[in-house]
């Protein structure tokens, strides 16, 4: 456990190190929150039962996040220690290998956590935002869908042969995503079709979920995208379990 | 005096595919020795080593270490074993002090790492990155790393590829070095010089098989190779001379130059004596000896580098 905790630690420094995953990860969804927050206030607007533009964008950012950490930030890290020989040498020490994967699912939850936190605060103190939901679910919701896309990540990371690959494709990924999903553009201004496509993407019901918790809608009202959410989770230990390559 | 095995190898035998990797090596290496294993690239030392460490599950065969089955008992060996990987890095970032803190916490029982840093000429690097420490430097960082655990026996793969000369006679300095702190040392080199300078005894690797296995004076001495002694005299010199001296089998002349036969590295002694002695004046005295890299070359009939 001491192990563990240590190196959970370590990961938290090296990742605060590195400048990409800081941006991406706190930066950048502030940027996005003052940048639209400036350009379209947060004034209750009829269409959206009362809520402003930043009550609606803070849950789609808290996505954006979240994919950045499991698809971005597993995925590339993971592809890059394997490339580079540091699981390897980590899996020469008694360390239980298990322990290298669970220190870096913590620490991107925690960063992404963090990032989620920085949101609220800054949209909390800048435009008033509006929260009606239950915290608990929030968090419970945030929970599933980091899971969900950490297991997406590291089942890239054991498919993609080399760190470079891994990058692109994870950004190949990862951006249409985020603007397709609705985490950062609201789906509804979007074409019919280009909606009907999204609900491929499993960031899609990552958004859906969050914000209709976010403005007190009942979990019951979301099964198809906690099923879908759940399975992609399940789908993902099982192909990572199979597919994971440590060299 | 009877030598403990520390570890011990029968049968090893490790296919990739259908390829054969190593094919039926065994060997012991006993405690306090540094032990080689010299072969060219593709010879299956990495193989071998990482099949002894655990890290690698071989075909057939038997490999104890420490009296631990290095597959079955592989996390209650970790402990006692420290080892250095060949092709492997730490995060970029990582600063040195914070990788042997880490390391030294993944262990039940870790030295004192901060002398180790000292001993390795590490000390002003402590907050150093790993991205931006020299070859050399992380070639030391890592043998640090194998010993924060203060193990009984030390697996080096290949410290010395990749550094310049005088970084790789520094690395020599330091494998004694924990030879004398009584560590059995296991290494791999492809460089026959590093086994001949370095090792105890040295096991020669070819196409996955051990064809020779002795200390580099052994190996050597079978050869039944003369050593030569070559040097120049300004004077005109008669070989008869040298006709009483025992170690010597044959002199040769070529211009200014003389070239002294013997069979024992003693004939340098014994000429030199007998050229002082008779008031010869001669200079640019040099000896040629076999190497291992001769050994090599007569059991394969080739050089390391074809």
């Amino acid at each position: 456990m001491r192990s563990l905790w240590k190196l959970t630690w370590t990961e938290i420094k090296l990742f605060l190190r590195e400048p990409m995953a800081v941006f991406f990860t706190l930066a950048f969804p502030l940027m996005m929150l003052f940048l639209f927050g400036s350009i379209y206030g947060n004034e209750p607007i009829p269409d959206f039962g009362g809520y402003g533009a930043v009550d609606l964008s803070v849950p789609g950012y808290t996505a954006m996040i979240i994919a950045n950490s499991g698809l971005l930030g597993l995925t590339i890290s993971m592809a890059s220690y394997r490339e580079q020989g540091i699981l390897r040498r980590l899996r020469a020490t008694p360390l239980h290998p298990q322990a290298i994967l669970v220190a870096h699912v913590i620490v991107q939850f925690l960063m992404a956590l963090l990032g989620m936190v920085l949101l609220v605060i800054a949209g909390r103190l800048v435009y008033g935002l509006r929260f009606a939901g239950n915290p608990l679910y929030v968090l419970a919701a945030f929970c599933l869908s980091g899971m969900s896309f950490s297991a997406l990540g590291f089942v890239l990371a054991g498919l993609l042969p080399t760190a470079r690959t891994a990058q692109i494709v994870a950004m190949a990924l990862f951006f249409p995503m985020i603007f397709l999903s609705g985490a950062t553009i609201p789906r509804e201004e979007l074409p019919a079709s280009v909606q009907q496509f999204a609900q491929v993407l499993p960031l899609t019901h990552v958004v859906t979920l969050l914000q209709g918790l976010w403005m007190g809608e009942p979990w019951g009202k979301y099964f198809w995208e906690t099923v879908i959410l759940v399975t992609l989770l399940i789908a993902g230990v099982l192909v990572s379990s199979k597919t994971f390559r440590w060299e | 005096m009877e030598q403990k095995p520390i570890v011990q190898v029968e049968h090893l035998r490790k296919l990739y595919g259908s390829t054969v990797a190593v094919e039926d090596v065994s060997f012991e290496v006993y405690e306090g020795e540094i032990f080689g294993m010299v072969g060219p690239n593709g010879a299956g030392k990495t193989t071998t080593i990482e099949c002894i460490e655990g890290l690698r599950q071989p075909d057939s065969g038997r490999i104890r270490v420490l009296g631990l089955d290095s597959q079955r008992d592989g996390y209650a060996l970790r402990p006692k074993i420290g080892m250095q990987l060949q092709e492997s890095e730490l995060q970029d970032r990582l600063k040195v002090w914070e990788a042997l803190d880490l390391f030294a916490t993944f262990y039940p029982q870790s030295i004192n790492w901060r002398p180790l840093l000292e001993q390795l000429g590490l000390a002003d690097k402590y907050n150093t990155p790993f991205a931006k420490l020299s070859g050399g430097q992380k070639q030391r960082l890592f043998i640090a790393l194998a010993l924060v655990n203060d193990p009984e026996v030390v697996f080096l793969d290949e410290l010395t590829t990749g550094l310049d000369p005088q970084a790789r006679r520094a690395m020599w300095d330091l494998v004694r070095q924990i030879r004398d702190r009584g560590k059995t040392v296991f290494l791999t080199t492809h460089f026959m010089e590093e086994a001949e300078r370095l090792c105890d005894r040295v096991a020669i690797m070819d196409h996955g098989r051990i064809i020779a296995l002795d200390t580099p004076e052994n190996l050597i001495n079978a050869l039944g190779t003369e050593y030569r002694l070559v040097f120049a005299v300004d004077d005109p010199f008669d070989p008869q001379r040298f006709s009483s001296l025992k170690a010597i089998t044959r002199v040769e002349t070529m211009n200014e130059w003389v070239i002294v036969y013997g069979t024992t590295v003693e004939m340098v002694n014994e000429v030199v004596n007998a050229l002082v002695k008779s008031g010869i004046r001669f200079r640019d005295l040099r000896t040629e000896h076999p190497t291992l890299e001769d050994v090599f070359l007569i059991l394969t009939g080739r050089t390391m580098r074809d």
